[in-house]
């Protein structure tokens, strides 16, 4: 049973994020069905799985974005699922999040978006705002495009654009949903420092959704296969990669998994 | 879980699609006082944003003013082209610019004005709004512990509620001129007559009211079509179909609460 599997490889420390059978539908559609994992301060998650095994859909459970229908997402000792708006909007400040498809600000220049978040809640100067704006374009490769708007880059340029925004208030915890796919491998080896150093600089939690088995192996401390809208299998990278799990298998192998074996396992 | 309920067919059809479009009337308007609620509750708290406040009366006010002065002007020039033809049969031709004055500040402007900004100023709020919600723009704005409906619904609204009155002043003074300038200019009428009787008849109060019912469809409109863009879904198609459906929804509004505006103040 994969339940048992979920917890391996985490240290015993309290969790910061705690997530207890979280359940969630669109319409007829099942997204979620009983999501249990625990996520440790100054821990990095990955988070992997075929398209529509439900990662995004858990990823935006974990800042609030969408509430479960069942289930409970605690973060810090405060229940999302429970809490005030205004308690749930104050624990936002303490993340960073990115999208798929970056979701910049049209109507913004590219530094009018980095700095979206410090204008907002803190009192920074004008200069050190516009310095800290240089210096996540630096960390994501893509000096001197402070006054771009968005429409003027490139799909993989508006990811990376939207990365350097989640981590411009240098939040605690950081949730990235597929910040590297469509990038070249250096570009991909840029964002893998950049979570490196912010986990061992500022001792950040970080979940990152990736189908990069590569990027897994280098910035994670364990790895989560999503399958169905449940956790499959969770544990260290290297115990993940040797996993028996006929699914996680075909997976790393690149295969087409045989559904027969679904019964059996 | 929630099994699929098969729709009915025969002489229950119609029934099951009369109970939809009330579900689907109930949903739009709890959304819409859903969103006008909020949008108060937000209005008084911090931070507040005074630059995106008069960005948007630069949209909706300044940016209005070509569409309602020439709507105004003709309206106010055929009102008076019709009432002199009619007012001509029984010999009143003399009262057509306190009518022209009336139907102005009381109802025309008002009115037009609030249908011509949900036109133009309405739908753009939903096609933007909705935009970003399809691109999650939106859930990066509460990713970013910033309430949406205080960053983008309260400045609008509140720009709308602000500027259809100045609007509609406009509407009025435009209005009357094209009446005046129908009259003497076509008809010969004794230009300071025409003015005269214009404003015989006229009380602050048409004025006013009419102002309180432009104010209200300023609100009408903007939370109309934030409340679409907010709740867009299905992409790109889904941005047209709140776009169009926030201009004819609004409109109604418009026209439906106009009846009992008009009922009240009065």
């Amino acid at each position: 049973m994969a339940g048992a599997a979920i917890n391996q490889g985490r240290d015993s420390a309290e969790p910061l994020i705690s997530v207890i059978g979280l359940y969630k539908a669109f319409g007829e559609k099942k997204v979620l069905n009983g999501v249990d994992l625990e996520i440790a301060r100054g821990e990095s998650l990955m988070l992997v799985g075929g398209s529509g095994a439900g990662k995004s859909v858990f990823i935006k459970h974990l800042i609030g974005l969408l509430q479960p229908d069942a289930g409970h997402v605690v973060v810090d000792g405060v229940d999302l699922t429970l809490a005030p708006p205004e308690i749930v909007l104050e624990l936002r400040k303490r993340f960073g999040m990115s999208f798929q498809e970056g979701a910049l600000f049209d109507s913004m220049t590219v530094a009018e978006n980095i700095s979206f978040p410090i204008r907002r809640h803190t009192s920074k100067s004008a200069e050190q705002v516009s310095a800290r704006v240089r210096e996540c374009l630096e960390l994501v490769r893509l000096p001197g495009i402070e006054n771009k708007m968005p429409s003027e880059l490139s799909g993989g340029m508006r990811r990376r654009v939207g990365f350097a925004r989640a981590i411009a208030l240098e939040p605690e915890i950081l949730l990235f949903d597929e910040p590297t796919t469509g990038l070249d491998p250096i570009n991909t080896a840029a964002i893998g420092n950049v979570i490196n150093q912010l986990r061992t600089e500022l001792g950040v939690t970080a979940v990152t959704i990736t189908h990069d088995m590569n990027l897994a192996t280098k910035i994670a401390d364990r790895v989560a296969m999503m399958r169905r809208g449940r956790i499959l299998l969770a544990d260290v990278p290297e115990r993940f990669l040797k996993s028996k799990n006929w699914f996680v298998r075909a997976f790393l192998d690149g295969e087409v998994p045989d559904e027969t074996q679904e019964e059996k396992s | 879980m929630v099994e699929a309920t098969p729709r009915p067919s025969g002489p229950m059809a119609w029934l099951d699609s009369f109970g939809q479009f009330i579900i689907q009337v109930l949903d739009d308007l709890g959304r819409f006082f859903y969103i006008m609620a909020s949008s108060v509750q937000w209005t008084f708290r911090r931070p507040f944003d005074g630059g995106e406040l008069v960005r948007q009366m630069v949209r909706v006010g300044w940016d209005s003013v070509p569409v309602v002065f020439l709507t105004c002007l003709f309206t106010g020039m055929v009102l008076a082209l019709q009432t002199f033809r009619g007012f001509e049969r029984f010999h009143a031709e003399g009262f057509v610019g306190s009518v022209v004055a009336l139907s102005l500040t009381r109802e025309l402007a008002p009115v037009l004005t609030g249908l011509m900004v949900a036109g133009r100023v309405g739908s753009a709020m939903a096609a933007e709004i909705g935009t970003m919600r399809v691109t999650e723009q939106i859930d990066a704005l509460y990713a970013m512990a910033t309430e949406p409906i205080q960053y983008l619904v309260v400045p609008r609204v509140n720009a709308s509620i602000l500027m259809l009155p100045f609007l509609t002043i406009l509407g009025d003074a435009v209005g009357i001129a094209g009446g005046w300038l129908v009259s003497v200019g076509l008809f010969g009428a004794n230009p300071f007559l025409y003015m005269d009787r214009t404003f015989q008849f006229l009380e602050i109060n048409d004025v006013t009211s009419g102002l309180i019912k432009a104010a209200f469809f300023g609100l009408i409109l903007s939370t109309t079509g934030c409340a679409k863009g907010f709740y867009t879904s299905g992409g790109a198609e889904g941005v047209g179909r709140s776009t169009t459906s926030a201009v004819v929804t609004a409109s109604l509004y418009i026209l439906l609460s106009d009846f009992f505006l008009t009922k009240v103040l009065f």
